[in-house]
């Protein structure tokens, strides 16, 4: 195999895993810039999302129109826990929030697992998104999904651009970032801001779940956590809070875990590759807690 | 009272380890030996996360180096040879009595909460909960792939059951003498001063970094001494027994009782045990009159995720808040210096 072939092979794992993380981690910034939440929940909407494709497809709709279905139940779902779980305790110190969201990714999966069982089910995906395209004598390969996955996120972030940046809720998500306080005191409907954001949030980790779903092959309760770690990391990585930054971050993040992997020679890191990129979130807190992007920190007097 | 708390102590530990096993039927011993274990692993969780504010979430990390560092000590040569063959010279031949192995536990842990502690222990709020929720990920990666030491993910079995409650008894009862001692000394006036204001209290000459780092070292002292002896009591187990499962039990039976608390971390180990072993019958099913309810495994989980919420929504300060009983205090304590909660912004309960 030449080194060309395996290097851009690497770099479409890269940009189908970077993609996903970064679908993942824009919704955990949006989030966090608004309420300064650590939202743990947010990979549970990806749970929700597979499962309601998966159950619409069960229940006869055909494959788009169910993960229309699953996106929909997800934006819900984002919507039902900001009124139940996050509104009350709004304004509360950073780590009671971190907490609640906490306890209800306990209960989410917990519920997931008393409803469809712990074990593995089979995602049923149609025949057209394992097409498998092969170039140079089968040396670089991908498929539909991984098109797809790409394509998909390339598209959910420019309609996000363009939302915040175009419509009077974006703009106003925008400003309630900047000071949630100040926004209200000038008018702005903060409620209404923030249910908005949970519903893009959510729709993007619905999205993210489908996808997730699609290379795994099965949906499982838990299957939300790990790339719930993974987007955190992301997040922070890029500039926890700031849109760019967790599309940036989510896209080194799944090239520095391809990299890992696929390091010529054998340097015996691949099994401790979540270590490597948790160790990497730290060293990115420590020095440089505004992320690649450099997001400004505010300190409190 | 000069020694209220030694005589009450050792009156306690007296009755449970003398009296216990002997009474009381098997299954109460065993939840007992559970809720001592917690009270153990709880209101050292609550030293760092209460009074100094760092919210760790890396609690369970330390709780799973506690164990698998006793269950390497304590096992048998023979047991060793089979279990563990790859085990470097110096560990392949030793075998410790239980205080040891639980002493070095705990050390071992204090040692590698100072290392991470000095880098860690400079971030706040948010920032240092990922931080140690880092750590815990990266324990549990090393302990599934040191298959040298660990047997990876398959169980670690063959431990030496040597957890009783006499032991239980005499750990958390020291566990509690020597960090009410800390919590409500200079240095936990200091712990307590760096929570509530940084800056303020940078102003009047308190050192953040060693304030923290100390709360830190010893939470993870008897989180790793509190793992040796869960280790000791389960007699088998891997790395995900130390995982988020444990962690939201930790934070749980914290958070119910009140963070800055010791009161508090034994009144909510205690609620939330109580209430783990009552929701654990019922999900068995059960008839109420002709009504019959069948097994729902999975609810107490369910339930105890919303009491949580619950805590967290209405009473976020927990039970107790920051009160204590004055046996806990030794009277060396002022009022009112409890966590501030703001108001709601924006919305809120309404």
């Amino acid at each position: 195999m030449s080194d060309l072939e395996y290097v851009l092979q690497q770099l479409i794992n890269a940009l189908s895993i970077g993609s996903l993380y970064a679908l993942v981690a824009v919704g955990l910034s949006i989030i966090f810039s608004l309420l300064r939440l650590t939202n743990f929940a947010h990979g549970d909407m990806m749970m929700v999302g597979a499962f309601a494709t998966l159950f619409a497809q069960l229940a006869g709709l055909g494959f788009l129109p169910a993960v229309g279905v699953g996106i929909l139940v997800s934006a819900l779902a984002g919507v039902i826990i900001e009124r139940v779980a996050y509104r009350p305790v709004r304004g509360a110190p950073d780590v009671t929030m971190l907490l609640t969201s906490v306890a209800l990714t306990y209960i989410l999966e917990n519920l997931g697992i008393l409803l469809f069982s712990s074990s593995p089910r089979n995602f049923p995906l149609p025949d057209w998104m394992n097409h498998l395209y092969s170039f140079a004598d089968g040396r670089i390969t991908f498929n539909n999904i991984n098109l797809l996955t790409l394509g998909v996120t390339l598209l959910a972030l420019l309609f996000l651009n363009w939302f915040v940046r175009r419509t009077q809720v974006g703009l106003g998500m925008r400003a309630a970032a900047e000071d949630l306080t100040a926004a209200h005191l000038v008018g702005l409907d903060v409620n209404r801001v923030i249910v908005v954001a949970f519903v893009l949030a959510s729709a993007f980790a619905g999205v993210a779940g489908v996808l997730w779903a699609a290379q795994a092959g099965v949906v499982e309760p838990q299957m939300g956590f790990t790339p719930l770690l993974k987007a955190f990391v992301a997040a922070i990585i890029g500039g926890f809070g700031s849109i760019p930054g967790a599309i940036v971050g989510g896209f080194v993040l799944g090239a520095l875990e391809v990299l890992i992997q696929s390091l010529p020679g054998d340097w015996g890191l691949s099994p401790y590759r979540d270590a490597l990129v948790f160790a990497l979130l730290i060293a990115f807190l420590l020095f440089r807690p505004g992320g690649i992007l450099g997001v400004r920190q505010e300190v409190k007097l | 009272m000069k020694y209220a708390r030694l005589v009450v102590a050792l009156a306690l530990i007296g009755l449970l380890a003398g009296l216990g096993p002997h009474v009381l039927p098997e299954y109460w011993v065993r939840v007992l030996i559970v809720l001592g274990i917690n009270i153990i692993l709880v209101s050292s969780l609550g030293l760092s996360n209460g009074f100094t504010g760092v919210f760790s979430l890396g609690h369970p990390g330390f709780v799973a180096l506690g164990a698998y560092v006793s269950g390497i000590l304590t096992l048998e040569l023979t047991k060793k040879g089979a279990y563990l063959p790859d085990l470097p010279g110096f560990l392949a031949g030793v075998q410790l009595p239980f205080l040891p192995a639980t002493l070095i536990a705990g050390v071992f842990c204090a040692l590698v909460a100072v290392v991470i502690g000095i880098p860690l222990m400079r971030l706040s709020g948010n920032y240092v909960s990922v931080a140690t929720l880092g750590f815990l990920v990266i324990v549990n990666v090393v302990l599934v792939n040191a298959e040298q030491f660990t047997r990876g993910s398959r169980t670690f079995t063959g431990i030496p059951p040597y957890t009783d409650l006499g032991w239980v008894a005499g750990w958390a009862v020291v566990t509690l003498l020597v960090l009410s001692r800390v919590a409500y000394s200079p240095l936990g006036r200091a712990m307590r001063a760096t929570r509530d204001d940084p800056i303020a209290a940078q102003a009047v000459g308190i050192h953040i970094l060693p304030a923290r780092l100390m709360a830190f070292a010893l939470g993870a002292f008897f989180a790793g001494v509190g793992g040796a002896l869960y280790g000791h009591y389960l007699v088998s187990f891997s790395p995900a027994t130390f995982y988020v499962a444990m962690l939201v039990q930790q934070l749980t039976m914290l958070v119910l009782g009140g963070q800055a608390s010791l009161t508090g971390a034994v009144v909510g180990v205690s609620a939330i045990t109580l209430l783990s072993e009552v929701l654990r019958n019922l999900e068995r099913g059960f008839s109420l009159g002709s009504l019959q309810v069948p097994a729902v495994f999975g609810a107490s989980q369910i339930a105890l995720g919303f009491i949580f919420i619950l805590v967290m929504v209405y009473r976020p300060q927990g039970l107790l808040g920051d009160r204590e009983l004055p046996l806990v205090t030794g009277g060396r304590v002022a009022k009112g210096a409890g966590p501030v909660y703001k108001d709601t912004v924006g919305g809120g309960r309404t």
